[in-house]
């Protein structure tokens, strides 16, 4: 093993050299920082834009920041976004057209972009990256667009020191301890960082990063590890969401401004046996109806979910019409238009669109890329404006499976 | 392309996945109106990507694109080996609207061949029965040239072809080659017109009179309601699920399993069909909404 593979501790307040580091090696560099109330991923200016002395409160529908002084940089867990903001951008130009002489030519501009740094992603989310990488690099075809910027990804995953109420990656085998995937690893053990390396590029940044700085024990790593292993220990044991009735989780009347009394949340876990099979044995499920009179098809799961794909592609014309451009945004399954046929939709109801989404994420992906689409990440969860829980959800039609 | 028979012919042509969003330049060579809101367009693709649009398989389909105006999936109408490249539109979308007004000589692009074929190397020695409805014939008419041009390779073999009208039965010229090849073609309306006096109704009930054997096989590309009362009667008959293939429709924006719009059940329909054996996809056929 090369000198530079050994790991070694990083203080809380040298992460600014590792940010230079990663510039120095002609990255982008992005990291989270709060925006809006929420910690999404940015462009990092410096390690004190990192969210520091925050946690993050989640529940169904519900997303808070809260001062904790001894908070760390990346005790917040997953936010409204994800690497697929990156790799897969919400709305982009894939081809560009021009008339010519009374034909089209296709203008060749695609820029190469700037190699991306990423700090900050959990085991959930380098799992959602190798998801997105079975969709668009792995299949019978292979996504241009999406592979060129992949190629330029650098990832300084984080280990997870806790868990939102929504998080369930314990249950869906991704988390939390990262495995593969990053290039580089932080994990948080008290107020500094053991930092490993998991490959080529990031040996090399590690190289620099890690002059004169102590190197880690095999007992320093033992600790690291018990980070991970505690919390899957803690999210393991603790207490099932029950099942609510329909009637009981029913909207009732509007949000009254103001403080609201938060019930203890819930904790989340999915139970996958044979999960296939349960949702697709179970098409026509009466609980289909009665997530579709609380689901508003407002879309926010699909758009917060680091996995999903789903896309269409846009005409913009210039007046002249000569000159056209081709925008492929995200689609969600959750809107007319994503099963919009001549003259026909495939899916005219909520119900159709709700049942698509789910069974989609947790049983039709296993057919189509041979695993779940789901990370336990939680996401869908928090944002959903009125707290719709899948993991609830399934265990519904499980409970009352035909 | 020589049509090899009892060989195994690849689901993509030889040369491998296409690159998605790779467009050949394709002139209108020649228009044919074939019924009202139906036109047959003669595409001449230039080089260097004519070949490959050239040797699709019956059954699949190309992305005909107007820059401006959109992208549309149009199965392809010609089969293997022929050029220009044959496609036969219903004016019914923003694109295959425009597409009516275009001219002999106008310019647009086109990518493919993408999905799955009508398996008729799989079905050398069977009877064929080949049913469609309104423009659902384009996608099967490939399949119906290969059946005519080797003849002998199939046993009975006949078109079931149900239209609204009598002026919507298209492909005149080619039912009447078809018959002069040996094969049976029956012909349906829904609405009575004056002067016809063939039957009235739909496609399933020209299956009554259809000899349903264990050598039968049936293909089919109509509306789903169509295609699924034509496999309940097929069943109904003894027909096995095994030997009923049918090709579906779906929203399609990129026709190589990234857009996702094509979902059925666990299907891609752009690249795990159009065409179905109906067994694979019988349990999601019988779901209203999905």
């Amino acid at each position: 093993m090369p000198e530079t593979a050994t790991p070694f501790w990083l203080d809380r307040q040298d992460l600014q050299q590792l940010i230079e580091a990663l510039q120095a090696a002609g990255h982008r560099v992005v990291g989270p920082q709060v925006r809006d109330a929420a910690v999404v991923y940015d462009d990092l200016p410096a390690a004190t834009a990192l969210p520091h002395g925050l946690i993050d409160e989640q529940d169904g529908g519900w997303y808070r920041l809260i001062e904790q002084a001894l908070a760390g940089p990346f005790d917040h867990v997953a936010g409204p976004h994800s690497l697929k903001n990156f790799l897969f951008p919400p709305r982009e130009t894939i081809q560009q057209w021009r008339r010519e002489e009374g034909s089209w030519r296709q203008v060749n501009e695609q820029a190469i972009p700037v190699p991306l740094a990423v700090i900050g992603p959990r085991a959930c989310d380098l799992r959602a990256l190798a998801i997105q990488d079975q969709v668009f690099l792995e299949g019978e075809y292979v996504d241009p667009f999406y592979r060129t910027r992949r190629e330029r990804l650098f990832i300084v995953a984080v280990n997870c020191r806790r868990a939102a109420a929504t998080c369930f990656c314990h249950s869906m085998g991704c988390g939390p301890e990262v495995t593969i995937g990053h290039d580089l690893l932080l994990t948080p053990v008290c107020e500094r960082f053991v930092v490993e390396i998991g490959s080529a590029a990031g040996a090399t940044v590690a190289a620099e990063l890690a002059a004169g700085r102590l190197p880690c024990t095999t007992a320093d790593l033992a600790a690291a590890r018990e980070v991970s292993r505690e919390l899957a220990a803690a999210m393991a044991s603790r207490p099932m969401t029950p099942v609510r009735p329909h009637a009981q989780v029913a909207p009732t009347a509007l949000p009254i401004a103001g403080p609201q009394p938060r019930p203890v949340p819930a904790h989340r876990s999915l139970d996958t046996e044979n999960i296939r099979d349960l949702l697709f044995d179970n098409l026509e499920h009466d609980r289909w109806a009665e997530v579709a009179e609380r689901c508003l098809a407002c879309g926010n799961c699909t758009m917060v979910c680091p996995t999903c794909f789903c896309s269409s592609v846009t005409e913009v014309a210039e007046l002249s019409g000569d000159n056209v451009s081709r925008e492929r945004h995200w689609a969600s399954c959750f809107t007319a238009e994503h099963g919009q046929m001549h003259g026909a939709n495939a899916r005219p109801t909520t119900a159709a669109r709700y049942r698509q989404w789910l069974t989609h994420k947790l049983a039709g992906w296993i057919d189509q890329f041979g695993s779940s689409g789901c990370t336990g990440c939680g996401r869908c969860i928090t944002w959903c404006p009125v707290g719709i829980d899948l993991t609830e959800e399934v265990a519904a039609i499980r409970e009352t499976s035909s | 392309m020589s049509w090899s028979v009892g060989t195994a012919t690849a689901a993509a042509p030889a040369a491998g996945p296409i690159p998605p969003w790779e467009y050949a330049q394709a002139t209108i060579a020649a228009l044919h109106d074939d019924a009202p809101g139906v036109r047959s367009y003669a595409l001449a693709i230039d080089e260097p990507h004519r070949n490959r649009l050239v040797a699709s398989l019956p059954g699949q389909f190309n992305m005909l694109y107007l820059p401006g105006i959109g992208e549309a999936a149009i199965s392809i109408a010609s089969p293997p080996g022929e050029h220009p490249v044959l496609h036969t539109v219903r004016a019914v979308g923003n694109v295959t609207k425009h597409l009516a007004g275009m001219r002999v000589g106008d310019d647009l692009l086109i990518r493919g061949p993408y999905g799955r074929h009508w398996p008729l190397e799989e079905l050398v020695g069977a009877d064929l029965i080949i049913a469609a409805g309104g423009v659902g014939l384009a996608s099967v008419r490939a399949a119906v040239c290969q059946a005519a041009n080797h003849r002998d390779h199939f046993g009975r073999v006949a078109v079931l072809f149900g239209a609204k009208s009598p002026d919507d039965l298209f492909y005149q010229s080619d039912i009447a080659a078809w018959r002069a090849a040996g094969i049976a073609v029956e012909l349906i309306v829904d609405q009575d017109t004056s002067g016809w006096d063939g039957p009235v109704g739909f496609v399933p009930q020209l299956l009554r009179d259809q000899p349903v054997v264990a050598a039968t096989a049936v293909i089919t590309c109509g509306p789903e309601v169509m295609m699924r009362a034509l496999a309940t009667a097929a069943f109904g008959r003894g027909l096995p699920p095994e030997r009923f293939w049918l090709s579906m429709e779906r929203n399609m924006h990129c026709a190589a399993g990234f857009c996702g719009l094509c979902q059925f059940g666990p299907e891609f329909v752009c690249k795990d069909g159009p065409v179905f054996r109906h067994d694979r996809i019988s349990r999601y056929l019988e779901v209203p909404q999905l």
